[in-house]
């Protein structure tokens, strides 16, 4: 009976662990989100963007005399207007500085040169098309091969006296960094004398993370109070308030920045982009609020691309395959300004994680970063800091060496894992991987799947002439940016926050420095703080994104909210249990060592019937019947600085049957197991690996953000650009193994992030997989039905 | 996003439409179900000063049969062809071919009229309209004409319409009963235009062809009529030899524009491998 | 500036008047001037299907048709689903089968879903994937909106077969497929 009491009150909790339905649906499936565009405030003017149609030209004039006759049309904001408050250039969150209206030259096409402000986006589209640009154009840098020859055009004049951009001596004008981890030496020696090597070229294409809602922002500045108040589609908002107040001279105490409801983020939402610049001026010149929003061919061409790595993969091993160095290098194509999010100190993201799930004992890599007249980026689009690159380039490299010394796939990894008993795992890059249990998922999975009849079917398929392939991906992912001493944006430690208070009658309000774009904070939060406090996630609510209200976090990006955010809400609780317990002790007049928790209770041992809720308890913290000297109120704050990131992983199967007359794939089957540890909410996992199963899947086979000899996209608007429908994604099947963070307080590891960074290789593997008995050993992605068509012309087998 | 601004007008009948037409010259475009033409004018590739709305014609819908014809008026929506029991019964090429135009939505407002009247040589219906021998009812302020389809398509963008007509009608010779049909379009994604796409009807006697018409979409600057390869099946058994060669032939007059789709290459090679798969369907649907 | 026309028509089973210039979308009207912000705007070149409403019992994307297009319409968006306070399955189905996560893409998800199931009450999961391939998705994956569609489509049957014994809400438009 009393067990029976104890499950109808953990089931009145909806805590950790559980399926709940989500709390925000409620707004979403009526209609009633508040995304920036639904925003509407008095007077509000809209901008719209003037952009260069050029890659590199210098600006000789600007006419904006037509644009000005257009009814309707309030202003034309060009650089020389941003001069007097020195806002036509400014900071990015990568160490660089980034032009917000063109002055004197354009570095990609599509940049932004003017705003015009409007009284509608009728008559501000109209007069945008009536603005008039003189233009001298100049060859184009588009092959980042080409960036730092001799002779190459200089895109980045405003540095040129520059020689370092905040990560280090460039040695060319087109350079932006050079970065390394490892010993070099050590790498190189254990090469010189491998019994195996192998070398491969791979490319991560630049693609784009394309939000389904675009960027944008309705800047509103009060000349009265002086309050500048920003709507923004921001994954970031703090950070954002930071990066405002530096720029603008406003007080940050005066300036708030309100995430709302936010229409997918990806990466594309955490930079500052020039439109979010030009409209909050506009808006202090003007005295009225301004909005911008951007088209859909403006997000694609000029905001935060992903990828554009051009790397070289090199293994040396043994003759079982046991891998005895990594030597890794990539090109990166930053675009024209170094603008993407790094930690001050890691200005290549998480790359060095490229050792992957595999035990291996000398390892260098080296990342060189250059400029291209191109949009900038890089870090975007799930990939937990260019974890997708270092990813992709490890489990690609594995199949080459596992295809070079005709070793089984799936065999040749489980040689190289890393053991469960050699966790907590330091690699040879410096990462201490705090848990992982590798052996047994991949076990699960392959059993799931029946690889080995996969096996004897393919080789079946091939004897007539098929063609099958057969993907695997064992992938570590490393998130939760991240302890401060190794992680600051700009200076900004990336630790993160949560508020709670309990009110009298018991339910409580939990704010947080992240910013939720979709993945159910508001209702995996709840859970974590109702398990911890004995409350009914139903009552718990979730605000973020507000920076008036919430307290200071680093955002929503590289799957660090339930790793860093979702800790300091465990740890807030925690403390707010450890006042209620003295409440307890002195409301039942026992010591506090005589209580035990329950569920909902704090009880006391051996006289059970003597309890206290916390809800009574919350009560009583407004009273005056609390232990002499305490505080009133049931709140806490915690800023948590994580001790380490965290390291979900996670073993993937995929087969495709490649029709080799039009080069058209068919994914099969997509088996997918995760761990990330300790699960909040089974149901909105699976959503999130999912959703990013089919990024992965969009990423693979047909993503490109392609541009010609001078510059000029192809393929930028959704015509081309390959988001996949109901019909093109898979079926994915999920599966999971639980292996606790030991660092974090309820044992949990971000997860959105893992299934796009453990994917994308496992596709291309499997693409790979299906010609490799032909003796191709790699094919860049995107696997398009015309370039794997192309690879079987290659092979003399697309014709009947 | 917006469009430059234009005058509206919404005729009701044919005649009035035309009228319009001369009045407004040559700044005046007809606007049909406006799925290619509304997208034209949000990215300002198309301004217009006026827009002529056929949405509000009655006399340019519905679809009937009539003395062996099957008479479709131009503004019938994809959506229609596809719920027609008559089409579905007696012509289901053309249901097949608009199930593969487009998505669902697009399908409810796209019209059979404005897919061949606009002249893309990625829209389905002209390659569909070759293969059927249909011909389109042209009607102008001084009378009708009737225009084959293998003759109406200029360049791209650019068809027999002149200015002050109205393609008002489609007619298709109802297919003989064994005819068997395949419209094979080799896309990117659902809503994409064809990469290449081939549209073949085929009236069997047995194993031979009596009668062979195969039209390819996409793969040149109008749709194209393969008339070589029709002829190389005309009589003959069906068997791979003469389905090869169809494709070899239907290939050679291939002049695809390189895209995102694909290199003049692979998009002719596609062609060939749709001929070739639109061919073994039509003949097994022949067969029943 | 082209003569601007009064376009009268019927919005969640309400008349309205707007007063607009014929280049005006209708994504804009029902967004800006009738504060219907559920139907969203993804791109500009009609292929991601966030703006999509229920036109004349079509499932149509509202960027892709002129307002003054619309005299006597009859149009239902997201905000128009509930009725009496009573959620439609659809958007019950949705949740509880999480088919949804930022929410962006939901209301022209929901709206094509109700039309889908009009034409079609019994779909396969093919015929769902193609009925909603007009609906892009960037957060789901697709497959918990394909089983929203299909435990919506049990409620909507069960609702047909014993209106008195289940409490699921009769929906307020439901009508035969349009015939040919």
């Amino acid at each position: 009976m009393a067990d029976m009491d104890v499950l109808e009150r953990q089931k009145k909790i909806q805590g950790l662990g559980v399926s709940r339905l989500r709390k925000e649906d409620a707004r979403f499936i009526r209609g009633k989100g508040t995304y920036v565009d639904d925003i509407k405030l008095p007077g509000m003017l809209f901008g719209s963007i003037v952009r260069s149609p050029f890659a590199h030209a210098r600006i000789r004039g600007i006419d904006k005399s037509k644009a000005l006759a257009v009814p309707g049309v309030v202003a034309v904001l060009t650089a020389d207007d941003l001069k007097p408050v020195k806002l036509h250039w400014m900071p990015t969150l990568g160490g660089d500085v980034q032009a917000v209206l063109a002055d004197q030259k354009v570095c990609f096409q599509m940049q932004e040169v003017a705003m015009v402000i409007a009284s509608d986006r009728y008559a501000a589209a109209d007069g945008a098309a009536a603005v008039e640009v003189d233009y001298e154009e100049l060859p184009a840098i588009v092959d980042p091969h080409f960036a730092m020859a001799p002779d190459a055009p200089v895109i980045r004049e405003d540095i040129a006296g520059k020689d370092e951009v905040g990560h280090g001596k460039r040695t060319h004008p087109n350079h932006i960094f050079t970065w390394e981890a490892g010993d070099k030496a050590g790498t190189d020696e254990a090469f010189d004398n491998a019994a195996v090597t192998v070398k491969q070229e791979m490319l991560n294409p630049r693609v784009h993370p394309c939000p389904l809602e675009t960027c944008g922002c309705v800047a509103s500045f009060d000349k009265v109070t002086g309050q500048l108040t920003v709507y923004l589609t921001s994954q970031a908002p703090h950070l954002v308030r930071t990066v405002v107040a530096m720029l603008s001279g406003i007080p940050e105490s005066k300036i708030r920045i309100i995430g709302g409801d936010i229409g997918g983020g990806f990466g594309n939402k955490v930079p500052v982009y020039p439109g979010y610049v030009v409209a909050i001026v506009a808006s202090i010149v003007t005295g009225v609020p301004i909005k911008w929003i951007e088209s859909r061919i403006e997000n694609i061409s000029t905001t935060g691309f992903a990828r554009d790595y051009h790397c070289v993969g090199e293994l040396a091993a043994d003759n079982d395959g046991r891998i005895k160095a990594l030597r890794f290098s990539a090109l990166a194509d930053h675009g024209a300004f170094n603008s993407h999010v790094s930690a001050t100190k890691l200005p290549a993201g998480l790359f060095s994680i490229c050792t992957g799930s595999y035990d291996i004992p000398r390892a260098y890599c080296r990342v060189d970063a250059v400029y291209t007249n191109k949009a900038p980026g890089g870090v975007a689009y799930r990939c937990s800091l260019r974890v997708t690159e270092a990813v992709y380039l490890i489990e690609r490299m594995i199949d080459v060496l596992a295809q070079k010394l005709g070793i089984d796939k799936a065999e040749i990894r489980r040689r190289n894992f890393v053991k469960a008993e050699q966790f907590p795992y330091t690699t040879s890059l410096g990462w201490t991987l705090d848990s992982g249990n590798y052996h047994p998922a991949l076990e699960k999975v392959l059993k799931a799947v029946d690889y080995e009849g996969l096996r004897r079917e393919q080789a079946e398929k091939r004897s007539r002439g098929e063609l099958m392939g057969i993907g695997i991906s064992t992938f570590t992912e490393i998130v939760g940016a991240g302890p401060t001493k190794v992680c600051d944006i700009l200076g900004i430690g990336l630790f993160d926050s949560c508020d709670i208070r309990v009110n009298p009658t018991g339910s409580a309000i939990a704010r947080l420095g992240t910013m939720s774009q979709g993945q159910g904070h508001a209702t995996t939060y709840a859970q974590i703080i109702a398990t911890e406090l004995g409350l009914s996630s139903d009552e718990i609510q979730i605000e973020e994104g507000d920076t008036d209200k919430a307290p200071y976090g680093a955002g929503t990006w590289g799957s660090r909210s339930t790793p860093v955010a979702g800790a300091a809400a465990a740890v807030a609780a925690r403390k707010i249990r450890a006042k209620a317990q003295k409440i307890a002790a002195h409301l039942l007049e026992v010591g506090e060592g005589d209580l035990e928790w329950e569920v909902d209770r704090f009880k006391v041992k051996g006289n059970p019937s003597q309890a206290k809720t916390m809800k009574e308890i919350a009560m009583a913290a407004h009273t005056s019947n609390l232990p002499p000297g305490m505080e009133k109120g049931l709140d806490a704050t915690e800023y948590y600085d994580p001790p380490n990131m965290t390291f979900p992983f996670g073993a993937y199967v995929c087969v495709v049957d490649i029709d080799r007359f039009t080069g058209e794939t068919k994914v099969r089957r997509f088996y997918a197991l995760d761990d990330c540890g300790t699960r909040i909410n089974p149901m909105i996992i699976e959503g999130q690996i999912h959703g990013g199963l089919t990024e992965a899947f969009a990423v693979a086979m047909g993503q490109a953000v392609p541009f010609d000899e001078n510059g000029n996209h192809l393929g930028n608007s959704l015509m081309d650009y390959f988001l996949p429908t109901a019909v093109e994604t898979p079926h994915w099947e999920t599966d999971h193994t639980v292996t606790p963070s030991p660092h974090h307080p309820i044992g949990a590891k971000g997860v959105a992030e893992s299934p796009h960074v453990g994917g994308i290789p496992c596709f291309s593997n499997a693409i790979v997989d299906a010609f490799a008995h032909l003796g191709v050993t790699h094919m860049d992605m995107p696997h398009t039905s015309y370039r794997v068509w192309q690879q079987c012309k290659a092979l003399g087998i697309s014709a009947r | 996003m917006i469009p430059r601004e234009f005058e509206y007008h919404a005729p009701t009948t044919v005649a009035d439409a035309i009228g319009l037409l001369h009045q407004l010259g040559e700044d005046a475009k007809l606007i049909a179900g406006g799925h290619s033409l509304l997208p034209m004018m949000k990215l300002r590739f198309a301004q217009p000063s006026h827009l002529v709305d056929l949405g509000r014609v009655p006399e340019l819908k519905g679809i009937r049969e009539e003395g062996g014809t099957i008479r479709i008026g131009a503004m019938t929506t994809e959506a229609e062809l596809i719920n027609s029991p008559l089409l579905q019964a007696k012509c289901p090429l053309l249901v097949e071919g608009a199930k593969l135009i487009a998505d669902p939505q697009v399908r409810y407002k796209g019209t059979v009229g404005g897919d061949i009247a606009h002249g893309d040589p990625g829209n389905d219906h002209p390659a569909l309209m070759i293969a059927l021998r249909a011909s389109f009812v042209l009607r102008s302020a001084t009378g009708e004409r009737v225009v084959a389809a293998e003759n109406f398509f200029r360049g791209t963008y650019d068809t027999e319409l002149r200015a002050g007509e109205i393609l008002t009608e489609i007619r298709i010779p109802v297919p003989a009963i064994g005819t068997g049909a395949c419209y094979a379009k080799l896309k990117r994604k659902v809503g994409d235009f064809a990469t290449a796409a081939a549209a073949v009807t085929l009236r069997m006697q047995g194993n031979k062809v009596q009668e062979a018409a195969i039209a390819l979409t996409n793969v040149g600057a109008t749709p194209l009529k393969a008339t070589a390869a029709e002829e190389s099946l005309r009589g003959k058994a069906l068997d791979d030899a003469a389905i090869a060669e169809a494709a070899r032939l239907a290939m050679s007059i291939c002049d695809p524009v390189q895209d995102q789709r694909g290199d003049v290459e692979y998009k002719t090679a596609m062609a060939g491998e749709m001929t070739q798969r639109a061919i073994r369907t039509a003949a097994a649907r022949a067969a029943n | 500036m082209a003569a601007k026309q009064t376009v009268s028509f019927k919005l969640n089973g309400k008349p309205v008047d707007v007063v607009v210039e014929p280049r005006e979308l209708l994504i804009h009207t029902l967004r800006e001037r009738l504060a219907h912000t559920g139907p969203h705007i993804g791109c500009e070149t009609s292929h991601c299907g966030a703006c999509t409403v229920d036109l004349d019992r079509m499932s149509v994307k509202s960027c892709t048709v002129l307002t003054v297009q619309c005299q006597g319409a009859d149009i239902v968006t997201i905000e128009g689903m509930e009725q009496g306070g009573a959620l439609h399955a659809l958007q019950e189905a949705f949740s509880e089968q999480h088919g949804l996560q930022c929410g962006y893409c939901t209301p022209g998800m929901v709206t094509r879903a109700y039309r889908l199931l009009q034409e079609n009450p019994d779909p396969t999961e093919e015929e769902i994937r193609m009925g909603m391939s007009g609906n892009l998705c960037r957060c789901t994956g697709y497959q918990n909106i394909v089983k929203a569609v299909q435990a919506a489509a049990l409620k909507l049957a069960a609702a047909r077969e014993a209106p008195r014994k289940v409490a699921a809400p009769a929906p307020a438009r439901e009508e035969t497929p349009t015939p040919a």
